[in-house]
Parts: C-alpha cells; sequence; structure tokens
C-alpha cells in the first residue's frame, strides 16, 4: 500500500439512525502516521463514526476504506483480521470487569497469538509501563479512577501493535491532570510506535493540542477541515462558534420547540 | 379505532421481530459450539458459576419438596390403606415433574437473571462493544460457554433435586409416620421405570435447560443497554422462561406419557 495513499478514506457516508439522518454525504480522508481530530457538538455522531469505520455499524449509503479494503464489503473473518489491525479505546475503558489490570492487557494476546506466557508478561509490563501504570496490574477495574482505566485501555488498545488507534471522547470527565497526562499519551504514542491516531472529542483546547488535522462536523456534513491555526483562524460562523465555545450561532442553544408562551398555554403533557 | 389497530400491528410486528433476533442469536451460539470445543476451560468456569453455584437452591428446595410430597401423600394414600406406595408416589412426582420443573424455575430465578444482568451490563458498559473491537466475537467468547453451561447443568441440577427430595420424603413418611422402610424403598424400585420416568425427566430438564439459557442470554444481549433497560431484561427473563417451562412442561408430558 502506498504510504502517501490516507490510511481511511470516507466517500459520500450517508447514515440514518431510526428518521434520523446521522450523515449526510461525509468525505474524510485520514493521513498515515498523523493524529486527526473529528470534532463537532454533541450529538453530532463523533461515536457513530468511529463504529462506521469499525465496522459494527453499516453505512445507509457511501464507503469507508481502511489500508485499501472496503470495511463493509468485508467477510466476517476479514473485517475480524482488520479489526486486529485497530485499536479502540472507548469513553468508558470498556475493561473487562472480572479481569485484572494485567490480564485485560493480556486479553487480546492470548486470544489472537500463540505466546507463551512469559512473553506475555514481558509485553503486557512494557505496554503498562508506556502509560505509567505497571504499578497497578494488580488492580481490578472497579479500583481504578476514571482517567487511570482510560489509560489501562488505551494500553490494551496497542497490545497487539495496531496501525491505527480510534480515541472516543477521551477527555470527557477527566481532571485537568488525567488530561493533560492523557493528551500527552496520544501524541507521545502516536509518534514514538508509528501509530495513526484518530480522536474524537469536543475539548476544543486539549484536541487542537496535539492534533496534526482537524475535521469539524454539524449537521451531518464536514464544515470546516484543517490544521488547529487554521480552524481557529477561521471566518466561518459554525467553527468560530465551536472552537470559542459561544452559547449560540448556527448550532442553536435550544432544541427545536413551539414559543415558550405557546408552550406554557397548551395543556398538553399537563398531568 | 384505526390508531388502535395501527398499535396492535405495530406491538405484533415488534414481537415477530424480537422472536426473529432471538432464533438468529440462538443459530449463532450453537454454532460457537466450534470454537467452545478448544477452549472447555471456559465451559467449566460457567458450569461452576451457572450450575455449582445454583446448588444450595436447589437442595434445600429439593429437601423441602420432597417432605412435603410425603406429608401430602400420606393423607391421600393413608385413606385407602395404601400408605405403602408412598416412595412410588413421591419419586415418581419427583422425576417426571416436579424435578425438572421446579428446577427449571429455580434456574430461572436464581441463574437465568444472573446471566441477563451480567450480559446487559456488558453491552451497557460496552464491553460486548470492547470485545467486537478486540476481532474476538463476544456470542462465541462469551454468550456461548453461558448456553451449554446452562444446558449442561438443568438435567444435573435436576437429577439432584430429585434425589434430595426423595430423601426428604424418606425422613418424613419412614422417620415421621412410621411407613414401612422396606415398602418405601422396594415399591419405588420396582414401579419406576427407568425409560418411562427417570429418562422422560431426563429429556424435559435438558429441553428446560436448553429454553432458560438462550431466554436468559437473549434478554441480556438485546436489553436497552441503561440501568432501566437492564432491570426489564431481567424481569422479562423470570417472567418468559417461567411460562415457557409451564407450557412446555405440558406439551412434553402429553407427548410422553398421553396416551
Amino acid at each position: 500500500m502506498n504510504n502517501s495513499q490516507p490510511l481511511i478514506k470516507i466517500r459520500n457516508l450517508q447514515f440514518k439512525h431510526g428518521e434520523r439522518r446521522i450523515f449526510d454525504g461525509v468525505d474524510i480522508d485520514i493521513p498515515r502516521g498523523k493524529v486527526t481530530a473529528i470534532m463537532g457538538p454533541s450529538g453530532t455522531g463523533k461515536t457513530t463514526l468511529l463504529k462506521l469505520i469499525g465496522g459494527q455499524l453499516r453505512p445507509s449509503k457511501g464507503t469507508i476504506e481502511v489500508d485499501g479494503e472496503n470495511v463493509h464489503k468485508l467477510s466476517r473473518k476479514a473485517l475480524y483480521k482488520l479489526r486486529m489491525r485497530m485499536g479502540m479505546l472507548f469513553q468508558s475503558g470498556a475493561l473487562l470487569t472480572d479481569l485484572t489490570v494485567y490480564d485485560n492487557v493480556a486479553y487480546p494476546l492470548r486470544e489472537h497469538t500463540n505466546l507463551p506466557e512469559s512473553m506475555i508478561r514481558r509485553l503486557v509490563l512494557m505496554k503498562l509501563e508506556a502509560v505509567g501504570l505497571r504499578g497497578a496490574r494488580d488492580f481490578m477495574p472497579s479500583e481504578l479512577s476514571g482517567g487511570m482505566a482510560r489509560r489501562v485501555a488505551l494500553s490494551r488498545a496497542i497490545s497487539l501493535d495496531p496501525m491505527m488507534v480510534m480515541y472516543d471522547e477521551p477527555f470527557t470527565g477527566q481532571d485537568p491532570i488525567s488530561m493533560g497526562v492523557l493528551a500527552q499519551l496520544v501524541r507521545r504514542l502516536n509518534d514514538a510506535v508509528g501509530l495513526t491516531s484518530i480522536l474524537v472529542s469536543h475539548d476544543v483546547e486539549e484536541t487542537a493540542g496535539i492534533s496534526d488535522l482537524i475535521y469539524v462536523i454539524s449537521g451531518g456534513k464536514v464544515i470546516e477541515s484543517g490544521s488547529p491555526d487554521a480552524l481557529m483562524g477561521s471566518d466561518s460562523p459554525a467553527v468560530k462558534q465551536f472552537m470559542s465555545g459561544l452559547p449560540d450561532g448556527p448550532v442553536g442553544f435550544h432544541y427545536q420547540a413551539p414559543t415558550l408562551s405557546e408552550d406554557l398555554l397548551s395543556m398538553r403533557g399537563a398531568g | 379505532m384505526f390508531d388502535l389497530l395501527a398499535n396492535f400491528g405495530r406491538v405484533g410486528l415488534g414481537a415477530l421481530e424480537r422472536l426473529g433476533r432471538g432464533h438468529l442469536l440462538l443459530v449463532q451460539i450453537l454454532f460457537g459450539l466450534t470454537s467452545l470445543l478448544p477452549r472447555l476451560k471456559l465451559l467449566a468456569a460457567q458450569i461452576h458459576s451457572i450450575g455449582v453455584r445454583t446448588t444450595t437452591i436447589i437442595v434445600v428446595s429439593g429437601l423441602f419438596v420432597g417432605m412435603v410430597l410425603g406429608l401430602q401423600g400420606y393423607y391421600v394414600l393413608s385413606q385407602f390403606g395404601a400408605e405403602d406406595s408412598l416412595g412410588v408416589m413421591v419419586a415418581a412426582s419427583l422425576v417426571r415433574e416436579l424435578g425438572p420443573v421446579v428446577t427449571a424455575l429455580l434456574f430461572a430465578g436464581r441463574a437465568g437473571s444472573a446471566l441477563t444482568a451480567e450480559i446487559g451490563l456488558m453491552k451497557a458498559t460496552e464491553q460486548l462493544s470492547g470485545l467486537e473491537m478486540m476481532a474476538v466475537d463476544p456470542i462465541r467468547r462469551i454468550l456461548s460457554p453461558r448456553f451449554y453451561a446452562g444446558f449442561l447443568s438443568m438435567p444435573l441440577l435436576a437429577a439432584m433435586f430429585s434425589a434430595i427430595g426423595v430423601i426428604g420424603g424418606y425422613f418424613v413418611s419412614v422417620g415421621l409416620l412410621g411407613v414401612d422402610d422396606g415398602a418405601f424403598w422396594s415399591q419405588m424400585q420396582s414401579k419406576i421405570d427407568w425409560n418411562e420416568d427417570v429418562l422422560n425427566g431426563v429429556i424435559k430438564s435438558f429441553v428446560f435447560g436448553f429454553v432458560c439459557a438462550w431466554i436468559a442470554l437473549f434478554q441480556g444481549y438485546d436489553a436497552i443497554p441503561t440501568s432501566a433497560g437492564v432491570s426489564q431484561a431481567t424481569t422479562r427473563t423470570v417472567v418468559h422462561s417461567a411460562l415457557a417451562v409451564l407450557v412446555l412442561d405440558f406439551v412434553l408430558t402429553a407427548l410422553m406419557f398421553g396416551e
């Protein structure tokens, strides 16, 4: 595969959830070896996009190619093979709650390789060292803080040395220290291991600080893309509103509703 | 009027759709046997969690059900001077009906609800999605071992229930009510038929194990991933399992023992 080609190519992506249209013709290129952020207000389908890339959801139209393979045309076996080369960090961490930290990180290695236990131990300790949690290997997931759980999940996501890692809202609900640690980890891992990182987030400052390229999604479409600096200086009102965190603008503060006086005077829904 | 019809149709379609999803899941779970065979440790762990941990409630219930059968049976049989047949009555009731049925009902309450809650919470906390993204099929790795463990545990638990029940019946009949010891056992030995009574009971409990494990896993896997969704799914598991066991018991009894 040509290295100048993007790792992920999304073309004319359309996706509906029931009657609600989430994506309406989205085109995205994720370049290799870079940190690419997908940003946008809550409810724009950022997590859905990761699930579409991972083949957990099917688009209603359009294609998603990962490393030259059309994800939704693959057989089940080929899809699982491709997923072995993808890592994903879920918002909740998604650690297996009945296994220790060590066993969680060892899980993909035990499932997909025939490595002897001594080798698995070395690999797990190295991955845990990379996220600074080698000392927490005997803890159960319930004994970890939110930030620690995400770091363990990150070391599990990279345990099979994937070509890419998808991060689903890694900074949500984190204290400033954990947020900074996680942001630096994402960047460092990307550069040290030569990963391609896709970061879904609405935390502007942290994300802009570590990304090479940002796509802003709103209303089912990509409204702007470019380097963090370019986006900070964008003239588009929607991008300005999002990047500066303004309460009202093209993305309305109020969800669609009748006027307040109409609602107050109507008896609908009254007990 | 039309609204009512439309609602009725919507509910019907929804139920059919769920039934279809349930059957598709069952096929996938059954095929999971191929990847389960090389990993029998997973099966053993689940038999421990689903079967062994249910034994206490089965043993205690079996004992008391057997004792009650002894008391009630004595009341009826003694009116005809047939107390010596008490052993047959207790054993036949247990191996044909109460063993498989009560075990299945207790299993649905103890193990079935736990299975649904476990799978539902795994879904709500994205553990199942996490496995998928680690290229591990959650149906094969998580659901299949639990299904086969339930299927295999049920007949063993039912056998235990019946055996303990007979002992309970013996304590009450011989120990408390003075029924002849020899008559209790010898009548039971001569009248209880291996194929007709015991094997039919075993077949029933295999069927109940299959259905209870399937319902519990499907409800968990199909649960709405919220706390209210998991709680509703757990309730549905107990209700649907109990109804399925009682209806199937009637059908199987009619097929096995009907003239």
